[in-house]
C-alpha cells in the first residue's frame, strides 16, 4: 500500500483522534477498535483533532478534502488557529445536511440549460449534491494532475490547486471548478465568520481576531464615547445570551 | 373543486407595507377586509427577538426572512433575443416573504422623490428641450403632483416615525437638511440617529467642495416615539444586525411594527397566512375584478374569494403576473412601444467604492443599515445635465454602519481573497474602511419590460413573470459620472488608499444590489400610456387598486419606500372619499 492509497480513517486516527471523536468516527465507518493502532505510523499533515466532530453529510475522503481545503483558505498563524480547528469543515458539514444543503426554497423545475453566467446557477442539483460532486470533481482532477487525491498533496501543491480552481483552470467533468471554488471559499468564510452555534468560529475565534464583539444588547449607550474609539469586548454569541 | 367563500368587502393581496396601510384605511372606513398572505405570519414580539435575530448566518447568508423560490421565482435574461432562464435563488434583489414582506428586512433608508421628478419629462423638456430626449427614454410625467402627495408623505413618515432633518420647511431652507428636497409640511418626527465617524468625515469633505451634506432619512426611531397610530416604537440600538433582519427593538418601521399592532385587534380585519392568491377573477364587460381565486398552501385547497374592491398589493413581479394572468390591460410589446402591462422596468443603478483610513477607527461594528451622511446635488434636475449627455442622478452617501463579519470585510482591491495575506489584510483594515454608494436612477427604457415566461411555471403551474433587463447607456454614463463626484469627495478625505467600484456592463442576478425594482403597472395620465390612474385605480378595472413600485413610471434617484407608501395612503383617501360613494373609475378617460 502506497503512501496515497492509505485509507483516510487511519489517517484520521493516526493524527490523534482519541476518546469520543474515535468512537463517532468509528461507528461511522465500522472502523474495529483494533485498527487504530496499525496506522498510527500514519500521521497525515491535514487532518486536525478539533475535527472530532461525527459527521452529517461527508464521508471521510469529502471531509478530508474539505478539512485539507480550509486549512488552506485560513491557514494557523498568529492570528487565528486553522479552518477546520476553528470548525469549518463542521461547519461545511452541517451547512450541507441542512434544509439549504437540501435545495429548500431553491427553484428547481426544468427544464436545465447552461445559460450565462449573469443569469447564475443552473444545475439540477441541491448545494449538498454539488458540493459532493464538487469534491469529487477535484479529486479527480488532482490525481490527474499531481497523481494523488487533494489531502494529500504537500501545501504548497494545494494552495496551487485552490489558486488553479479559482480562476476555473482545473478541467472538472461537469462542473465549473471555479463555481465549485466560489461556493467553498463562500461556505468556509459563513463557518469562520459566522455564529459558533453552527458549528464554525470555535470559540469565538475570528471575532476576537477582529476585534468583533460579537451580539450586543445595545451600543446606543457607547456609540458616542467611542466614536473614532476602538469599542473592546469580550465577544457574545448566540449561545452566550441563552 | 373550487369553494366559494362569502363577500368581504375588500381583500388585499398580500401582506406588507402597501397591504397593510390599505388594510388599516379601509377597516377605519368601516368595510371588512381580509388579507390573503401567501408567506407566514411575523409577529415583532414573537419572531424579532434577542438573541434570535443577531444571526449573520441564518438572516444574512441564508435569506430567512426573502421569498421561497421553490414556491414562485422569475426567470431573466438581459436581451430579449437571449432564452430567459429561472432565478434558482435569488440574489442581485431580496424580495421578502410572509407578513411584512420586503419591509422588515429592509435598510429603512426613507426618501421623497423630488417635485421634479414628478414631473421629470416636462422638466426635461423645458430646460433642455424636447428633442434631448432619446427616443428609447420612455419617461413620463407622473399623474400626481409633490405638493399633492406630499401631505399623505407626511402621514408615512408619522406612522413610521422617521428621524431626519428637513432641510425645506414649508419653503424654507434649513441648513444641515437636504435643501434640495421639496418642501415638507412638517420637521421630521424624530431627530436623525447618530452619525458615524466615517459620516462625520464625509461630510467635512463634502463640505469643503460646496456640497450640502446631511444625515440620511431613515424609518428606524432615534427615540422612542408613539407613531400617528398610536403604536410605541422602541430606539434605534445601533445593534448593528440590520439589513436583511428584523429590528428586535421595533425601532426600524415595518407594517408589523407600525400597523399590524392595531389592525390585528380590529374585527373588521382577517389575516389569513400561507394563502397564496392565484389568479384574479376579472369580468371584463364590467370592468371589475368579481373575485381572487387562492389556493391555501396548508391543505392544497382552493378557495374563491369575491370582494367588492380588490387590492393588489403584492412586490412588483406579482402585481405584473395577476394582471398579464387575468388579461387585465394589453401586455407591452418593446417592438411596437404598444401596450402597458409589463412596460417600463427600472431597477436602481447603484454603484460606490470603498476607501480605508489607516488611523481612524471607524466602528464597522455598531449602527444601523441606514446610518449615513448624504450629499444630493447629483440627483435629479438638482444640477444641469447640459453637455453631460445624460439624464438622471443620485444620491451619495457614505456609512460604515451595519457591518458584520461574514458580509462586512471590506479590504482593499488586490488583496488575495484566502490565505495568510488575506487574514491579516482583513485584520488591518475592519476598524477602518468607509463605504460609499450612489443610489442611481433609472430613466426607464423601452427594451426593459416584463412578460410571462413561455416555458417556466410556479409551484402551482402558473407561467413566471419573465424580466428582459439590461442597464442602458444613459445609466452608465450617469454612474459614471457620480462617480466622479464621490472619487472627488474621497481624495478630499485622505485616505491611506480607496477603490472605485463601478457596475459590470451586463446586470447579472447573482450578487446582491439593490431590491428597488419599479415598473410593469405604471400609473399616468390616460390609458395609452398607463395601467393605473392618479388614484392607482386600474383603467380597466375599476375596483382594482394596484399599489407599490410597479406603479412608478420609472425610477428616481431615491429609495422606493417612502414613496410607495405615500402613494398607498393618497389611494386610500380617494377610496374612502370618493369611490365608496360612487365605485366607478375616479378618471374619466
Amino acid at each position: 500500500m502506497t503512501e496515497g492509497t492509505i485509507p483516510r480513517r487511519k489517517f484520521l486516527v493516526g493524527a490523534g483522534l482519541t476518546g469520543a471523536g474515535l468512537a463517532g468516527t468509528a461507528v461511522a465507518t465500522g472502523l474495529t477498535p483494533t485498527e487504530p493502532a496499525a496506522a498510527q505510523a500514519s500521521v497525515a499533515p491535514t487532518a486536525s483533532a478539533a475535527e472530532a466532530e461525527p459527521l452529517l453529510v461527508l464521508n471521510e475522503t469529502e471531509h478530508a478534502f474539505v478539512v485539507a481545503a480550509v486549512d488552506m483558505l485560513i491557514p494557523a498563524d498568529e492570528l487565528s488557529p486553522s479552518g477546520s480547528d476553528c470548525g469549518c469543515a463542521v461547519y461545511i458539514d452541517r451547512q450541507l445536511a441542512s434544509a439549504w444543503g437540501g435545495g429548500a426554497k431553491m427553484y428547481r423545475a426544468g427544464p436545465f440549460f447552461k445559460g450565462k453566467p449573469e443569469q447564475g446557477y443552473q444545475l439540477p442539483l441541491t448545494p449538498a449534491e454539488f458540493f459532493i460532486a464538487g469534491i469529487a470533481a477535484a479529486n479527480e482532477w488532482s490525481r490527474k494532475t499531481y497523481g494523488r487525491d487533494f489531502d494529500r498533496l504537500e501545501p504548497d501543491k494545494r494552495i496551487e490547486a485552490l489558486k488553479t480552481m479559482q480562476e476555473g483552470k482545473a478541467e472538472f467533468a461537469d462542473l465549473s471548478s471555479r463555481a465549485f471554488f466560489a461556493r467553498l471559499l463562500t461556505l468556509t468564510m459563513e463557518g469562520f465568520f459566522g455564529d459558533p452555534i453552527y458549528g464554525g468560529n470555535r470559540n469565538k475565534a475570528s471575532w476576537r481576531m477582529l476585534g468583533f464583539p460579537g451580539l450586543p444588547a445595545t451600543y446606543s449607550n457607547v456609540i458616542d464615547e467611542y466614536r473614532d474609539k476602538r469599542y473592546v469586548a469580550e465577544p457574545q454569541s448566540i449561545a452566550d445570551f441563552s | 373543486m373550487v369553494t366559494r367563500l362569502k363577500d368581504v368587502d375588500a381583500v388585499t393581496v398580500g401582506l406588507g407595507w402597501t397591504g397593510a396601510i390599505m388594510a388599516r384605511e379601509l377597516t377605519k372606513a368601516g368595510l371588512n377586509v381580509v388579507s390573503l398572505e401567501r408567506g407566514p405570519d411575523r409577529i415583532p414580539g414573537e419572531d424579532f427577538i434577542l438573541p434570535a435575530v443577531r444571526d449573520e448566518v441564518k438572516y444574512g447568508a441564508r435569506l430567512e426572512l426573502m421569498m421561497d423560490n421553490s414556491i414562485d421565482t422569475l426567470t431573466f435574461r438581459n436581451f430579449g433575443n437571449e432564452r430567459a432562464l429561472p432565478i434558482r435563488r435569488i440574489g442581485a434583489f431580496l424580495p421578502g416573504e410572509g407578513v411584512g414582506g420586503s419591509g422588515i428586512h429592509w435598510g429603512a433608508l426613507h426618501w421623497r422623490n423630488l417635485p421634479s421628478d414628478f414631473r421629470i419629462r416636462s422638466a426635461l423638456t423645458e430646460r433642455y428641450g424636447a428633442k434631448s430626449i432619446p427616443d428609447d427614454m420612455t419617461i413620463q410625467d407622473w399623474p400626481v403632483s409633490y405638493d399633492e402627495i406630499e401631505p399623505f408623505y407626511d402621514k408615512f413618515d408619522k406612522i413610521c416615525g422617521v428621524s431626519g432633518k428637513a432641510g425645506n420647511l414649508r419653503g424654507k431652507k434649513v441648513d444641515g437638511g437636504n435643501i434640495f428636497e421639496g418642501p415638507r409640511s412638517d420637521e421630521y418626527p424624530n431627530q436623525p440617529i447618530k452619525t458615524s465617524n466615517a459620516g462625520l468625515m464625509f461630510g467635512a469633505a463634502a463640505k469643503s467642495l460646496g456640497y450640502h451634506p446631511f444625515p440620511a432619512p431613515v424609518a428606524i426611531a432615534s427615540n422612542a416615539y408613539v407613531n400617528a397610530d398610536g403604536v410605541t416604537l422602541g430606539a434605534c440600538e445601533y445593534c448593528g444586525y440590520c439589513n436583511r433582519i428584523a429590528c428586535e427593538t421595533n425601532a426600524k418601521a415595518s407594517a408589523n411594527s407600525t400597523i399590524l399592532p392595531n389592525l390585528r385587534l380590529d374585527p373588521k380585519f382577517e389575516l389569513r397566512t400561507r394563502c397564496f392568491v392565484t389568479k384574479l377573477n376579472y369580468d371584463k364587460a364590467a370592468k371589475k375584478v368579481v373575485s381572487v381565486t387562492y389556493t391555501d398552501m396548508k391543505t392544497g385547497e382552493e378557495y374563491e374569494q369575491p370582494a367588492g374592491i380588490v387590492l393588489l398589493t403584492a412586490f412588483v413581479f406579482s402585481n405584473v403576473q395577476h394582471l398579464l394572468l387575468a388579461g387585465i390591460g394589453e401586455p407591452y410589446d418593446p417592438t411596437t412601444g404598444k401596450g402597458m402591462v409589463g412596460k417600463n422596468y427600472a431597477y436602481q443603478f447603484e454603484a460606490g467604492a470603498s476607501a480605508f483610513f489607516e488611523n481612524k477607527e471607524l466602528n464597522p461594528y455598531w449602527g444601523s443599515a441606514g446610518m449615513s451622511t448624504i450629499i444630493d446635488d447629483f440627483n435629479g434636475e438638482n444640477f444641469d445635465h447640459g453637455g453631460l449627455g445624460f439624464f438622471g442622478g443620485g444620491y451619495i452617501n457614505c456609512n460604515t454602519a451595519a457591518a458584520p463579519p461574514i458580509s462586512g470585510r471590506t479590504v482593499p482591491h488586490g488583496t488575495p481573497e484566502w490565505g495568510s495575506e488575506w487574514k491579516h489584510a482583513t485584520v488591518k483594515w475592519y476598524h477602518h474602511a468607509a463605504r460609499f454608494n450612489t443610489q442611481g436612477s433609472v430613466y426607464a427604457n423601452r427594451a426593459n419590460y416584463m412578460d410571462l415566461d413561455p416555458t417556466y411555471k410556479d409551484v402551482l403551474g402558473r407561467p413566471l413573470i419573465r424580466l428582459t433587463y439590461n442597464p442602458p447607456d444613459n445609466e452608465f454614463k450617469m454612474s459614471a459620472y457620480l462617480l466622479t463626484k464621490v472619487e472627488a469627495i474621497i481624495k478630499a478625505m485622505n485616505p491611506s488608499t480607496y477603490d472605485m467600484h463601478p457596475r459590470p456592463k451586463t446586470f447579472t442576478v447573482v450578487p446582491y444590489q439593490s431590491t428597488h425594482n419599479t415598473g410593469g403597472t405604471i400609473m399616468g395620465a390616460d390609458p395609452k400610456s398607463s395601467v393605473v390612474n392618479r388614484y392607482l385605480q386600474a383603467w380597466d378595472a375599476h375596483n382594482l387598486f394596484i399599489q407599490g413600485a410597479s406603479v412608478f413610471p420609472q425610477q428616481h434617484g431615491y429609495n422606493p419606500t417612502g414613496t410607495l407608501g405615500a402613494l398607498a395612503y393618497w389611494s386610500a383617501n380617494a377610496i374612502t372619499s370618493r369611490y365608496l360613494k360612487n365605485p366607478g373609475p375616479l378618471v374619466h378617460a
